[in-house]
Order: C-alpha cells, then structure tokens, then sequence
C-alpha cells in the first residue's frame, strides 16, 4: 500500500490548535498558582470541552475529503537540525488518528466533568486538572505526530502526566511507590522504542512515518524483525502487557477519575495505536506478529485470571483492563484482518471501561473511598444510577449480545481462529476461554458489589453521587450499549480506517462466525453462572477464606507477577547497587581520599620547608640556582 | 676610534614607558613641594594619569614594530601589549592604593614608615588619618620599570629595569598601616633575596657577555648560533639569567619569598606585585628565552618543562594546608606561573608561530585582572585588626555579604579556570598551545595540578556558603569609589573574556610579534 500524506489546508491544518489548548490550560493553571483555585476545575473543562469541539469538527472536514486524500500532513517547525539527523515537529491527521483525538477527547472532557464532582473536596483539585490537561496535550501529540521522535515527545509526556497523576496524592507511600513503579517500569519500554527510533534513523536515515513506511520494505528482515520487537516492548511498557504488567494495578493509587482515562481509555491504548500505526513495519515481519499476538494471549489469559482472586474492586478493573488490551493486542497481532478490529475493540472498551472505572469511583465516593468489595454489599439499591449505569457497562464488557463488547471481542476471538494452523486454534480458544474467565470475574464483581446483603463498615452512609458525575457515567453507559452496534453497522470503522490499514482480506474461516459467536456466548454464560454459583449463592465472608486452593492463592499473588520482578529484577538489582555502593565507597572514594589524604600530607610536609626564615630560602634559591645550572651543563655536556 | 654618535630614540615608541616615569618623578617633586593637605588628591591624579595616560599611549602607539635606542628596548606587539597590561593593572593597584573608605585610619599604608613598631609616636599615629603618600610615586616607579623590564632587548637595559621595578616594591612592601612587623619583615626578605636573585642575573649576565661579547638580546642569539651554543660560560650565564627572572616571576624553585611576602605587604601592594610583577617578569621571560636563545631552544626547553611541572605541582600542593587568604592566593600565584611556562613551552614552529606566545600573553591578562579582583575583595574583609585574612573568619562570609561572596566566588572560579570564566579561556589556549607544539605530558600534568588547586579555591567557596557565620566574624566594609571600579572591571573582565574572549584573544594574536 502506498502511504501519501498530503499537505494540510484549511480548518484541517489547524490540528496544532488541539495540542496546544490543553497545553495553555496546564501552564495557565500550574503558574497561576492558588489564585486560580476557585475556578481551576472550569478552565480544566473549558479547554477540553473546545478541543472536542475543535476535534469534532476537524473529523468532520477529514471525512469530508475526497477518497485518497484521507491523510494530511501539517510540519509545524524543524526541532532537530543537526547534520543529516533532521527532525521536524509535523502532525498527520488520518482516519486513525482522527479516531483517537474523538476517544481522547470526548471520554477525556466527559471525565474532566465528572473530576468536578470526584475531586470537588480536595484542595489540590486544581493541580490536578493541570495534570489532566497536560496529559490530554501530551497524548493528542502521541496520536497526531508525523513521525516517530514526535510519538516519542508525546509518547514521554503521558509517561510523566501518569506518574504525575498516579502520584497526585503523594503524601501517601504506597502512591508514590507505586508512581515510580509505573515510571521506572514504563522507562524498560521507552528504551526499546528509542532503540527502534536510533535503528530507523540509522538504517533509513529519517524518522518519520512516511519515510520509515516507504523505505521499510528495503530493509533486511532481521533488521523489521527486530524494529517490530523493539517497538513491542515500548507497547508492552506503556500498555501493561506481560512482562511489564506490573505497574498497571498499583497505578490505581491514583485518583479514579485518572484510572479512568489515562489507565483504562486511553494512554494504556497507546502500545496498540503504536503497533497499528507501524502496521506496514509489521506487515513484512511474521515473526515479530507472531510474539505481538503470543504477548496478547499471554496477557489477555493472565488479567482474566488474576482478575477473578481479587478483592480491590479497582484492582480487578485493572486487571480487566490489562487483559482487554490483551485482546487488542493479539487482535493487533494478527495483521491486516485485525487491525480495524483492535481499534474497534479499542474504542468500545474505552467507552465501558471508562464507565466502569466512573461507576467505581461513584461507589467509593459514597463509601469512604472504600474499595474492598467484600465490605459493599447490596449498593443497588442506594446508588440506582451508579448500578445502572455500571451494570451496562459489564454488560458491554462480558460480550452481552449486541452490546458494544461483544461486537468487538467476537470479532477479535473469530479473527484468531481465522488466522488458521495449529496457533490459530491456541489463540482462538484461549481468548474464548478467557472470555468466560472475564463474565466470571465481572460476575463476582457485580454481584459483591451491588446484590446481596450489606457488608458496610458502620460509618458507612451510602448515597448517590451529584449529577456532575452522573451524568458522564449515563453518557458513557449509552456509549457501552450503542457504540458498537453504531461502529459495525452505521459508520463501519473498518471502511473509515482503509486508508490507513488497507482493505480488509476476504476472509477465510475456520469456523463459522455463527459457531464462534455461540460458542462464545455459551462460555461466557457459564462463566456468569459459575460466578452466580460461588459467588451470589453463599454468603460473602468480610475476611477472605485462608484456606483456599493453590490456583486462588496464586491468583492472589498475581500469579507471581510481583514476586517474580522482585526475585529476579529487583533484589539482584539491590544487590548490584549495594556491590557498587561498596566499591564506590571503599574502592573509588578510598582511592580519592587516600589521594587527597596523600596530597594533604605531602603538602604538610613541604610547607614544613617555609620556615619563615631568610636564610633558608636564600639556600633554598641557592640550590635551585645549583641544580638548574648543573643540568643545564648536564643536558649540553653529558 | 669608534663612532659615538648618540643613538636615535623613538621618543613616540617609548612613550608608555616614559610617561609613567614621568608621573613617578614628579610626583617626588610633589612630595616635597606640595602642602600636605593637597599630596594625597594630587597624587592619586598624577598615578592614575600615568597609568592611563600610558595604557592610551600603548593604543596610539600599536602597530609599531622596532628597535629603538640602539636596539635597546623594543617597540613591537608583545612589548606594547605587556606595557599595556602592565599599564592597566597597574592604574587598577593605584585606585586600590587610593581607597580612603575601608580603614578606618583611611589609608591602607602606614602614617610615618621610619617610626618604630610599637613606640609612642607610632601608636599615636596609629588612628591618624594621615599616610605617606610616597607609595604613589614609588608605585609609579615601580610600574614604569616593570614595562622597561618586558620591553628590554638587552640585558643591562633588562638589568636596570629590574631594579627599577624592585627598589620601590621592597619600600612599599614595608609600609602597612596594621600588622607593621609583619609587613617589615617581608619587606626586609623581600630585599634580602631580591638583592641575591639580581646577583644570580648579573653573574649571568656577566657569563653571557664573555661569551658573546654584547648584552644586546639579538647580538647574543647570532653569536650562539655561529658557536653552536655549547659553550659552558653561555650555559651557565643562560641558567644564571634564567634563575634571576625565575626569582622575580615567583616560580618554584625560587618561590620561597613570594608567601611571605605577599602575606605581610599591604594588600594593595601584593595585587600589584601579584599582577604587574609577574606579566613584566614573564615579559622579560619571554623575550630572553625567544629573541636571546631562540635558537637555542633545545638547551632551555627541557629546563623550563621540568620547573613548570614543579611550580605547577608545589603551588597546587601547599596551596592546600594554607589558612590564610594571601597565602593561598600566593600559592595560586605560584601555580598560575608554572601554567604560565606551559605557554612559554609552546615555543611553536612555523605552523603555529606564536601561539605560544600569543596564549601566554592571553593568559597574562586574564590572570593580573582575576588576581587583582582577588585581592581587592581581600581588602573588604575586615575585623579590628585590619583585613580578616584568617580562613576561618571568612567561613558563613555569604550570609552576612552575599555580594561580596559572589564576587569572591567569580574570582576563584575563575582562578580554578572554571568555563564561563577568563581562567577557563586563558588555560585553553596555553593548554592547547602546548599539545600543538607536542608538549601533552605536561598539559596532562597541568589539568592534575589544575584540578588540586581547583580544591582549595572550591574550599574557600564551600566555606562562605555551607558554613555557619564565624560569631566575632569580620564586618565586611563598603568600599569606596575606587574599589568598586576595580572590582566592577575585574569581574566585568573575569566575566566577559570567559564568555566572549574572540575579541581580545585576537588582540594577542595580533600582538605575538617580537623584534630583534
């Protein structure tokens, strides 16, 4: 496929403007300082609220461009001109990325709304919508960038809105260990995408996008091969796929509203949008699609079942949302007949993950900001647009019949099988099974939370939260029942995103869609029942049991996720560190100070020869005088 | 019957010279003439108009490349920009000689210099607000010999010059206002050893003539290159001269005068000996070593290598156990001076003729004005007996005057040729000379020696900002006029040729000529 860009016009050549008004409200806030306290929160939303509008109409004029010319290019100035490295700081605006600003955007000001009422009591609250906004900024440049060093600045710049915004309650220890958890972990993966940066650079001699795609097919296929692994572990980093899930549920430290947005709808999206924007790379390397989908298997299967031994209500939508991006990645993986599909995966889940993760923040914000599901309990009836809301946002999420999950996880499961061989069975049924896994785990949920008896703590007054954040959670939950039936049947994403993916191939199926289709709704009726079963028949114990089977004690312990970094990463890193302590302190600051020591008593010693007296320095002079005129005859005469 | 006709002189080539000599001998006639509550405002006019009516002299007259006085003295670039050099240090020493503001007797030199230390009289004068104002033309003096001494061409010239310049600073060593033993006795040490390195240069002057049969620089150099140079009177007269000026330039091993005598002279006095003294010694350095024994390069430049190395060492070493403020400074001195010879090493061949000596002269200046500076905010740290030189009293220095420590701090940046300071430009360009002239060894041993003397200026910094106030700490004064100018143009110029020093770096350039 060829890839052209033409130069932006018109309104369309104004997508600078969505970078950069978000951009403007974070400094306006961060330097305005407690003065801008009372009205903080409003410019917070005013600034996102016009880039959706902003975004709204740019879409708008891009889908009114003739076909062909669906892509636009804007370079907006030269940022690094040394030698032959020459960077220029442009933006593409295409079909793909136009899906993204919509997301980003739309789900963004909707949570920027409901931070309003979420964050209305604490004194920071300013502070963070400056986070927030920055981080809006920074991931608009993440999806609007031309090339690959203007990903990367965008691709940093959420890094550092997350651990900000993970970090937001700082005072708190396990926030800020974990917002350095998530930076340090982040930092593995941002180290293979600058690698691949550093290789195209060096291997094609430029960065950007439509360079990198022309000229990729001239390049060695170890050299795709390892660019396409590379950019996997940036994605697998910045996506909390395995092996660098692990900072994904300690992020929940943070505020709800930012699990929301930045750790379930958006930024963790960006290691797919980052795969499916490389999609020419990875189209001339199997085996690097290969590891994406195997990446995607592992992971998906990991978050179902981590997800079902949980506790921390949030922990769990984590841990959902670690395996639904699972999904999107092995969707991702498989090439030309997925890619549209992970998007469409991408965006469905953005709309009920982001509403889960609001219905949670609802639950806890009636609850104390409790979060430990075992002392909910009955929250049906006291938060009826919260249960609402929230249960069609599980009901999208489990692949409900015609709701927006299941148009999308289908399509994912049934493209797997298509992908044929033996693999193709492998990541066809695990993503079915974990199909199943996700309606038990979100079962269990549902039901802790909202059926039952109540379990509450006994200050515990449970009420509905304000429609600041109501709202956005009813806007979202439409959004989880519509948005997928709207984006398979209305405006087909598959023929919007042609442009950028290439038609979709004719597909050859394994099994029929029908079969899958039923197969998978049966599983995950069983996975509902199976909960039911266990869960809603018996009493929920405050305490979890201790005597419980190895299975459930390893989901426990995240199937030794953390254990595992921590014996193989993180204690041998100690040791390291302490090895080098030692010999910094003893090897080289022995060196320097026993040189300085030597130093300082030499000098000791010499001053001894000021004496202070005349004579001693004529004699001094004398024997200076003696010596410079005997080597002076030495050197001529010897 | 030889023609005696008398020799042409160029009175405009000479002018520098003879206008600040004409300064000094009228100011003794002002001393003697003039009603006493007039001498000191009119000699510090006159000092300064000889100091600046020379450095405006050295303007007018650059571009001039010649011999004059029967191939005497020298008017060519490196002697006019050393005159120049010298010229402005020097008018900066007078305004510090000139400060009224800071002691409270309101003159750093002593009221009556012939009165015994401790007598009745003395202690009466003490708080007296009068002083000898012979330092200024004895100052004057002194300059106007230090700019004969780096422009002579020959040696009974350079001679005459020498003592010139020495007579006047051995006096005015003597003549501090507080600490008076103190200052006396570096005056008498100075004298005493002064007056045996002149012996070490006569003796070799006395050699060279007998070798040769001339004093004049350029007569010398043909003689040893129709001789071979191999003469045992011409090595040792060339190893006697070089003691002399090693002496006066305060190199080890001739540095043993230089901490003492800096400690005890009052502080006007050492920014003048530490600044002036060492850009006309090296001056006089420089044109023996390159017009007197250019040819014989191979004989002197092991020598001057293997003294580098130890002044370079020995100043970076003792500067360390210093406690005093002048001492260390004087150590610095001593170290500057062996950075100073890796220049003169740097001798050069045709591909990069002069820039040896065109880094050296670079150097030269960067390091007279930081010097000068260093010493002048030495003169603002004051306790109730005179300047507060004790290192410990200077500890906490930024809590109490952080003007004052920042200026302080610029200075020993830029001694420690930090970038972004002159130090830094100045050590670059000797440095570089030098490894083009194949000389790395002793450039590598130049940055160890600059990287322990970076300790005790660091030391000095960390002591004004991260310790706590000394409780019976110094007053730091408020200087006067005078002072002020000369810490505004030394930092200003410590600042200045450490960011954009292309200007000036190429006035050396220009200047790296030398005649004869």
């Amino acid at each position: 496929m060829e890839t052209q860009y033409l130069p932006a016009s018109g309104l369309l050549g104004s997508a600078w403007l969505l970078v950069v008004i978000p951009l403007l409200g974070a400094a306006v806030l961060l330097l305005g300082g407690r003065r801008l306290d009372k009205i903080g929160h409003l410019i917070g939303c005013a600034t996102i609220l016009l880039d959706f509008v902003l975004a709204v109409a740019l879409v708008a004029a891009l889908a009114g461009q003739p076909d062909g010319e669906k892509a636009v290019t804007d370079t907006l100035f030269s940022f690094i001109p040394v030698g032959e490295l020459q960077v220029d700081i442009g933006l593409l605006l295409d079909p793909l990325s136009a899906v993204f600003i919509l997301l980003i955007t739309g789900v963004g000001a909707l949570i920027h709304i409901y931070s309003v009422g979420y964050m209305g009591h604490d004194p920071d609250r300013r502070r963070f919508f400056a986070y927030m906004n920055l981080f809006v900024a920074a991931m608009l440049l993440l999806v609007l960038g031309n090339g690959y060093v203007v990903l990367y600045i965008g691709w940093e710049g959420v890094g550092l809105a997350s651990y900000l915004l993970i970090a937001f309650w700082y005072r708190r220890p396990a926030a800020a260990t974990a917002a350095k958890k998530a930076f340090i972990m982040n930092r593995v993966g941002d180290v293979g995408l600058i690698i691949a940066v550093f290789i195209m650079f060096a291997t094609l001699g430029s960065t950007s996008f439509a360079d990198v795609f022309a000229g990729a097919s001239g390049l060695a296929a170890g050299t795709v091969t390892a660019l396409g692994l590379l950019l996997l572990l940036g994605a697998c980093g910045k996506s909390g796929q395995v092996p660098l899930q692990a900072w994904l549920p300690d992020a929940m430290e943070g505020p709800t509203p930012v699990s929301a947005l930045i750790h379930a709808a958006t930024m963790v999206t960006a290691g797919v949008y980052l795969i499916a924007r490389s999609a020419p790379l990875f189209d001339l390397s199997e085996t690097a699609r290969t590891v994406v989908t195997i990446v995607g298997l592992v992971t998906l299967l990991y978050g179902a079942i981590v997800g079902c031994a949980y506790d921390d209500i949030k922990k769990v939508l984590a841990y959902s949302t670690v395996s639904q991006i699972g999904y999107m990645f092995l969707a991702v993986g498989l090439g030309p007949a997925g890619y549209a599909v992970a998007i469409l995966h991408l965006l469905t889940h953005g709309f009920f993950k982001a509403g889960l993760f609001l219905g949670a923040g609802s639950v806890m914000h009636g609850m104390n900001d409790e979060v430990d599901m075992r002392k909910f309990g009955g929250l049906g009836s006291k938060m009826r647009i919260t249960y609402i809301t929230f249960a069609l946002g599980y009901l999208a999420l489990i692949g409900f019949p015609f709701l927006s999950g299941y148009y999308s996880k289908d399509l994912i499961i049934e493209v797997a099988f298509d992908s044929g061989g033996a693999l193709g069975w492998i990541l066809g049924g695990g993503a079915m099974l974990a199909a199943g896994l996700t309606a038990f785990y979100m079962t269990r949920l549902m039901v802790m939370t909202f059926f039952g008896r109540p379990r509450w703590d006994k200050d515990a007054h449970p009420h509905e939260s304000p429609a600041v954040m109501t709202v956005p959670m009813i806007i979202l939950s439409l959004g989880s029942v519509f948005a997928g039936f709207i984006l398979v049947n209305v405006f087909p994403l598959g023929a919007w995103l042609e442009p950028v993916f290439g038609p979709e191939p004719e597909a050859d199926h394994v099994v029929a869609p029908i079969v899958v289709s039923i197969l998978t709704t049966v599983v995950v009726a069983l996975g509902v029942a199976a909960a039911w079963f266990f869960v809603a028949r018996r009493e929920v114990p405050i305490r979890p049991p201790v005597n419980v089977s190895p299975v459930i004690k390893a989901a426990r312990a995240n199937l030794y996720g953390d254990a595992f970094n921590e014996s193989v990463f993180m204690r041998p890193g100690q040791w390291l560190t302490r090895a080098m302590v030692y010999v910094d302190n003893r090897g080289v600051d022995g060196a320097v100070n026993g040189l300085a020591a030597g130093l300082g008593g030499t000098s000791g010693r010499l001053r001894r020869t000021q004496t202070g007296f005349v004579r001693s320095y004529a004699l001094s002079m004398l024997g200076g005088a003696l010596v410079v005129t005997m080597a002076f005859l030495a050197v001529r005469f010897v | 019957m030889p023609d005696l006709s008398a020799p042409s002189i160029s009175y405009v080539g000479l002018a520098p010279v003879l206008i600040v000599l004409a300064a000094a001998c009228l100011g003794v006639l002002i001393e003697a003439f003039a009603p006493r509550h007039l001498r000191w405002n009119v000699q510090v006019a006159l000092a300064l108009l000889g100091t600046v009516g020379a450095l405006v002299a050295v303007v007018l007259v650059a571009g001039r490349n010649e011999l004059t006085a029967a191939r005497a003295v020298a008017v060519d670039g490196t002697a006019l920009f050393l005159e120049g050099t010298i010229a402005a240090l020097g008018a900066l020493s007078i305004l510090m000689f000139a400060e009224r503001a800071l002691d409270p007797a309101k003159s750093a030199f002593v009221a009556s210099a012939a009165l015994p230390v401790g007598s009745s009289a003395d202690r009466k004068l003490a708080a007296a607000p009068y002083s000898q104002t012979e330092v200024f033309p004895l100052a004057s003096f002194a300059i106007g010999g230090m700019m004969l001494f780096a422009a002579s061409n020959n040696l009974l010239v350079m001679f005459v010059a020498l003592e010139v310049l020495s007579l006047p600073l051995y006096l005015i060593c003597g003549m501090a206002r507080r600490r008076r033993l103190l200052s006396q006795e570096s005056a008498v040490k100075y004298f005493l050893l002064g007056s045996f390195a002149s012996a070490f240069f006569l003796y070799g002057l006395a050699l060279i003539y007998g070798f040769s049969g001339s004093v004049d620089l350029g007569e010398i150099r043909e003689s040893a290159a129709r001789s071979g140079s191999s003469d045992a009177l011409f090595v040792t007269g060339l190893a006697l001269l070089i003691v002399g000026l090693l002496f006066k330039a305060g190199i080890a091993p001739f540095h043993a005068w230089t901490p003492d005598v800096y400690q005890g002279a009052p502080t006007p006095v050492t920014a003048l000996m530490a600044a002036c003294t060492k850009v006309a010694a090296f001056g006089a350095i420089l044109r023996l070593l390159y017009v007197g024994f250019g040819t014989s390069e191979w004989t002197w430049r092991p020598l001057i290598y293997s003294i580098a190395i130890v002044s370079m060492v020995v100043g970076a070493i003792l500067g360390i156990t210093q406690t005093d403020v002048k001492r260390m400074l004087a150590y610095s001195s001593i170290a500057h001076a062996g950075f100073l010879l890796v220049g003169v090493i740097a001798l050069g061949d045709a591909a990069t003729a002069g820039r040896g000596l065109s880094s050296t002269l670079f150097y030269l200046l960067t390091y007279g004005l930081t010097t000068v500076g260093g010493f002048a905010v030495v003169t603002l740290v004051r306790d109730g007996d005179g300047e507060a030189t004790h290192l410990s009293k200077w500890a906490g220095l930024a809590s109490r005057s952080p003007l004052t420590a920042a200026v302080m701090t610029l200075f020993l940046l830029g001694l420690a040729g930090l970038p972004l300071t002159s130090g830094f430009t100045g050590k670059f360009a000797v440095f570089r000379a030098a490894i083009d002239d194949g000389a790395w060894p002793l450039v590598v041993i130049a940055l160890l020696a600059s990287a322990i003397a970076a300790f005790f200026y660091l030391r000095l910094v960390v002591l004004m900002y991260f310790s706590p106030p000394a409780e019976d700490g110094p007053t730091v004064g408020v200087p006067g006029l005078p002072t002020t100018i000369v810490l505004a143009v030394t930092a200003a110029a410590t600042l200045i040729l450490g960011l954009a020093p292309n200007a000036v770096l190429d006035l050396a350039e220009q200047a790296a000529v030398l005649v004869g």
